[in-house]
């Protein structure tokens, strides 16, 4: 078996000198900015507000509601479920078709106040080892339960639809030890809809049925 | 008050800490030279001064170097930056070329032995004319609010700028469309500084008690300079909206402004918008009152910034970070730091601040919930050690270009 090597995740926010003041340019925006500004803008606040609130909300739907004041379209982008797109460029196309269904039945389009303009930006990520590592299931689960948030979202969030992996790294590593249902139900968990101390929680209590609890 | 990293481990966890050694290892053989105009007083002065001896804690060779200039090149220096604030000020050619020489005299003088050369604000800016002498990376860090700044200092410094191989902002609104990288660096309070540690109810009681104020009654605090922005004025009548119904007190605390005409104005005007209500504290506190600014803060009820136009307002977050439940208007940086109803509260009007105040004096626990959500956001995104992180990564950007590095 091959032990597994916790990671994580260091990240530096990269201005990309791009603004929009209207829907028009957000939406031109959304279509020509780099697969990295679309990862940023839908995970900032995760990032951020892990600890305080379970909500979705990323960039576009938080400045579509409370900036622009459209209420109707903000929800429309916030409902959408991270969770079935298995690459940026899908994620991406959703967002245009939103965009574009609400604006055909649209003729007036209002520009924000000069400073509330939408900025695009995106994450340039320094992915390094921690010195943890877990040779079976029974050290998974104790480093598990002290990794920085930092590590577990990247095993979790980045490791998915950034580097475009098919499941999450904790169920590729346990369905390879053979622990296929414990893999699977990690895999089905959605971790848009909950903190991640509680997601850590939810793993940890999965694991748990496994092994020597001490 | 030595400087130690591993102070900071009990306030953001070894996890944190250990990340911090592991990246800086990677900038191993590297050595990081800072410039800038100044060594004491100002806001770069103060950063660098505690950077520094963290970033040598983590084994980063960095160093710090000071240009010398004299004052007509600080008084062009002076003009510059009121123009990257949008004053409207005017730029002779003469005035150009004393700023030039300046930069290439201290050039010539500076040894640049850095691998890095990591340039603060537009005074030394001029230095990057010896980047082609150099194998060296050049990073420009903008400590300066450039959201509006006159036209012709701005083409003047882009000239500049466009020569680094990068730029640091602290907030997206300062930042431009420039043809290099732009990294987005937050500043930073400093947990163990003396504005901002633990401090025991003795040490809290005494400074109530030096100004007279009751700590048994409700009391709504703001902090800051006396300027027109902050809206000292505005306070008041918010606080006279509230004392209607609760009964409050109001302590209005700030540096000296004496040597700002403005200042003693807006002084005036808040003294007179008092009047002779005695609830009403409006304290003027000298230079160095680092101490008494954060027992004011750590015993008050709830605190204010209700500012009309900021910075970036690090004052919410020194409040936030002692779990305080703050109201502050929504301008510059102010919603960064706070999440409206999450971590804090944000306000556009005298009677928004006014409402808002009166529920969060009578429903103390959800007051109480702002405020530790509002410390656990300063922890995680606002604190040195975030800072000092994002410098390293800056600097380790300067040598990969892709988006996902694998270091």
């Amino acid at each position: 078996m091959e032990p597994f090597v916790f990671k994580t995740r260091l990240h530096l926010t990269i201005i990309l000198g791009k603004k929009a003041k209207n829907i028009i340019e957000l939406l031109e925006g959304i279509k020509t900015v780099p697969g990295s500004c679309i990862y940023y803008h839908t995970h900032k606040f995760l990032q951020q507000h892990h600890y305080l609130s379970p909500e979705p909300p990323n960039d576009f739907a938080f400045w579509i509601s409370n900036i622009l004041q459209e209420k109707t379209l903000g929800e429309q982008m916030a409902a959408i479920d991270i969770m079935q797109f298995k690459t940026i460029k899908e994620l991406r196309d959703k967002f245009i078709e939103i965009i574009e269904n609400y604006l055909s039945n649209k003729k007036n389009f209002n520009d924000v106040m000069p400073g509330s303009e939408f900025q695009f930006l995106k994450s340039q990520s320094f992915v390094i080892n921690t010195n943890h590592i877990a040779n079976n299931i029974q050290e998974f689960y104790e480093i598990l339960k002290k990794i920085s948030i930092d590590s577990l979202y990247f095993h979790i969030f980045e490791a998915r639809l950034r580097l475009e992996k098919p499941t999450n790294d904790f169920s590729l590593w346990l369905e390879s030890t053979g622990e296929l249902q414990i893999a699977k139900k990690i895999a089905q968990l959605d971790p848009y809809t909950q903190t991640l101390q509680d997601l850590r929680n939810k793993i940890c209590k999965l694991l748990e049925k496994k092994i020597n609890v001490s | 008050m030595s400087v130690d990293i591993k102070n900071y481990e009990q306030i953001v966890g070894k996890d944190v800490i250990d990340e911090l050694f592991i990246i800086a290892e990677k900038l191993k053989g590297k050595s990081i030279q800072n410039i800038n105009s100044t060594a004491v007083g100002g806001g770069v002065a103060e950063i660098l001064s505690r950077m520094i001896p963290l970033l040598q804690n983590l084994g980063v060779n960095a160093s710090w170097d000071v240009i010398k200039g004299g004052d007509k090149f600080f008084n062009i220096t002076k003009k510059i930056h009121n123009g990257l604030h949008g004053v409207d000020i005017s730029f002779t050619d003469d005035e150009i070329e004393i700023f030039l020489e300046v930069n290439r005299q201290n050039a010539k003088e500076l040894n640049l032995y850095g691998d890095i050369l990591f340039i603060h604000d537009p005074q030394p800016i001029a230095l990057i004319e010896k980047k082609q002498e150099t194998e060296k990376k050049w990073l420009w860090r903008c400590h300066i609010d450039f959201s509006n700044p006159q036209e012709k200092i701005w083409l003047f410094l882009k000239n500049f700028i466009e020569q680094y191989d990068a730029s640091v902002f602290s907030a997206p609104s300062f930042a431009k469309e420039l043809n290099i990288k732009q990294i987005l660096i937050s500043p930073s309070i400093d947990p163990l500084s003396d504005k901002n540690k633990d401090l025991n109810k003795n040490e809290i009681k005494s400074v109530f008690e030096k100004f007279k104020i009751d700590m048994e009654k409700p009391i709504i605090t703001q902090i800051s300079r006396f300027d027109y922005l902050k809206d000292p004025v505005g306070v008041i009548k918010a606080y006279k909206l509230v004392k209607k119904y609760i009964d409050c007190q109001l302590v209005l605390a700030g540096g000296g402004a004496t040597d700002d005409p403005e200042g003693e104005k807006v002084l005036k005007e808040v003294k007179e918008s008092a009047a002779d209500d005695p609830d009403i504290f409006i304290l003027l506190l000298p230079p160095g009152s680092d101490f008494e600014i954060n027992a004011l803060q750590r015993g008050s009820t709830v605190i204010l910034q209700k500012s009309l136009k900021e910075g970036f307002g690090l004052t919410v977050a020194e409040a936030l970070w002692k779990a305080k439940p703050v109201i502050a208007g929504a301008v510059g940086g102010i919603p960064l730091q706070i999440a409206h109803k999450y971590s804090g509260i944000l306000t556009h009007t005298i009677e928004g601040t006014a409402y808002w105040i009166k529920q969060l004096l009578q429903s103390p626990d959800y007051a109480k919930k702002l405020g530790e959500n509002g410390r656990e956001h300063i922890k995680n995104n606002f604190l040195i050690t975030r800072h000092i992180k994002e410098y390293i990564l800056a600097f380790l950007s300067l040598y990969y270009n892709d988006d996902v590095v694998n270091l």
